[in-house]
């Protein structure tokens, strides 16, 4: 079996489970972000009266953090009503940034676990080696009811990343070279596992990116076999005791994908699909009103380092924003301890509260009609940061802040040493 | 829940993401009338005016991928449609709209094979999709026993309730 369909079989007390079937499995945390009150609405719908553990709840205020509207005020004063009332702890209030980030920064996240969140970006966990899964509201209730939720067992790709990392190109210039490649609804009710060197070499907040976008492939899950660099982080976070499960040699995968990165160029994903992916060299010169950098995919300290190298004694282009969202507290506060927010105040960058924010375009960063923008967040659908004819182009955050630079798609390279 | 349904079908292509079904700016809305009122914005906003109580959602493949919004789901369960039918859908979006009693329907080809404004006759149970404009018949994947104790229960809340009831009812 693979280290997924263990995890999954001892969570649904099981010894062994096979592609297709249904399970129904204990959750070990269930996350519900503030866009959905319909999770609380639905567990009183079904006849909650209290939730089945507490203990495994976590409450985040994430994406309307601060709310810009009554209705985002008011959904929000319900949520912390709620914690309060069913003995929830873990209540992430606007202050703590984007859900999966926070998990990680608190040590919240770990190998063997089931992670469900009310979000779709869940796959995020497989960086840590556990089974993270994004769910609706009403699935969240069940949850919230029952402490457990069915799953079909899915196949399981192996996406194997080969080669050395060239200069400038990053986790995110890989997965959306693997989208782009596999198209954006490849990995459908699939688990995808990322193995290989180029794998190897990356950090944890590089490995967040890779397993995050795995989404854009359409998967249900990703998954990372813990290594060193794992462990490390682990020591320094996690002081509850897991487990970490191993595939066994024999497994025999669904499908297999080889990658050789070493030649690989930044890329970029063009307007309106994730899988419209080329390389940097194809959209150089063209005009930049916006660069965003931030999210659960590209908003980490190594993020804003880099962009700090880019923009270092610089200005922005005059007729460029700049909009920055660290991913979470920890993340702002260590990028102020760094020196990076005051390089990118200085250079012209306009800071928001860590959180969602405009990647999926309710506040804080929304973009008009006709202009264009160059994000290192997840997804580039029409209207996804603003007008339906705003064009977004997906890139990673040393493409984004080269372009901020310059006002228009450069790239990266070249700007760093 | 109606198991044979006939009304017309409103056509897009692939990919279309949640997003489009329902915009990331009205997400702050959850009563189901506000909610009904931005079914497909993102894609076709003029959709809501034309659409009529058992018409059809026909795509191409990755119908629903993108966010985890239930609003997606609930926004065309509100406008009250018949089915939806693609070619694939996101995961996520297919678990919702089970959970809240839409039907949705895997068919092969069936983008190529309805245009807009086709009048379709669709059994759920079975899978059978008639064109009564061209008389064509598809046959869709019939949807798993498990979807559809679901669905017929009128959605998981209805189920989950029930259970609960039941459980309660054998003490």
């Amino acid at each position: 079996m693979h280290a997924i369909e263990k995890l999954l079989a001892e969570k649904a007390g099981k010894k062994f489970v096979s592609t297709g079937e249904i399970i129904n499995c204990e959750v070990d945390l269930a996350g519900i972000n503030d866009l959905y009150l319909q999770t609380v609405r639905s567990f009183f719908e079904i006849g909650g009266k209290r939730v089945y553990d507490p203990s495994k709840i976590i409450m985040f205020l994430d994406h309307y953090a601060p709310p810009s509207t009554i209705i985002q005020a008011d959904n929000q004063k319900q949520f912390r009503e709620f914690c309060w009332d069913q003995g929830i702890d873990l209540l992430m209030d606007i202050n703590q940034g984007v859900c999966h980030q926070v998990l990680a920064d608190k040590g919240l996240v770990h190998p063997g676990q089931i992670v469900v969140v009310t979000d779709s970006h869940t796959t995020t966990h497989g960086a840590f080696g556990a089974f993270g899964t994004g769910v609706g509201a009403t699935d969240l209730a069940t949850i919230l009811l029952t402490g457990k939720l069915w799953f079909r067992v899915p196949e399981i790709i192996r996406i194997h990343l080969e080669g050395t990392i060239p200069h400038g190109v990053y986790a995110k210039d890989i997965i959306l070279h693997v989208i782009g490649t596999l198209g954006a609804d490849y990995g459908v009710y699939k688990a995808v596992e990322f193995t290989g060197t180029a794998v190897a070499q990356l950090n944890i907040s590089e490995r967040m990116a890779l397993c995050n976008m795995s989404t854009e492939l359409g998967a249900k899950t990703s998954y990372i076999q813990p290594d060193a660099i794992t462990m490390d982080y682990l020591n320094q976070k996690v002081s509850r005791p897991y487990k970490i499960y191993h595939t066994d040699a024999n497994y025999q995968y669904a499908a297999e994908h080889t990658f050789c990165v070493e030649k690989l160029q930044p890329q970029l994903a063009a307007p309106f699909s994730v899988d419209r992916v080329a390389a940097i060299e194809q959209f150089i010169g063209r005009k930049v009103d916006q660069a965003y950098l931030g999210s659960c995919t590209g908003g980490r300290v190594p993020d804003l380092a880099v962009a700090a190298k880019i923009l270092a004694g610089k200005k922005i282009h005059s007729r460029t924003r700049f909009v920055i969202v660290p991913a979470s507290q920890g993340v702002f506060l260590e990028a102020m301890k760094l020196g990076y927010v005051q390089t990118l105040v200085e250079a012209g960058a306009t800071f928001v509260t860590p959180g969602c924010a405009c990647c999926l375009g309710t506040h804080e960063g929304m973009i008009a009609e006709g202009e264009t923008c160059i994000s290192s967040t997840n997804r580039n659908f029409p209207g996804r940061m603003g007008h339906t004819k705003g064009e977004i182009f997906l890139g990673s955050p040393a493409a984004v802040a080269a372009a901020a630079l310059e006002g228009k798609i450069v790239d990266p390279t070249q700007y760093i040493d | 829940m109606e198991t044979k349904v006939t009304g017309r079908a409103f056509v897009f292509g692939k990919n279309i993401d949640t997003d489009q079904i329902y915009p990331g700016r009205f997400v702050e809305f959850t009563d189901i009338e506000e909610v009904a009122k931005y079914a497909m914005a993102g894609a076709d906003p003029k959709l809501v005016q034309e659409f009529a109580k058992g018409d059809f959602i026909v795509a191409a493949t990755n119908f629903g991928c993108g966010s985890s919004r239930e609003h997606a789901a609930i926004t065309l369960k509100a406008i009250g449609v018949g089915a939806v039918l693609a070619e694939s859908f996101g995961r996520i979006f297919y678990r919702n709209a089970i959970n809240v009693g839409v039907p949705v329907i895997v068919c092969p080809g069936i983008s190529t094979l309805v245009a807009k404004g086709d009048q379709l006759t669709v059994d759920i149970v079975s899978g059978q999709v008639k064109n009564e404009t061209t008389g064509q018949m598809i046959q869709a994947e019939p949807i798993s026993d498990y979807m559809l104790n679901i669905l017929t229960s009128g959605g998981i809340k209805t189920l989950i309730k029930k259970e609960l009831e039941q459980k309660c009812g054998s003490r």
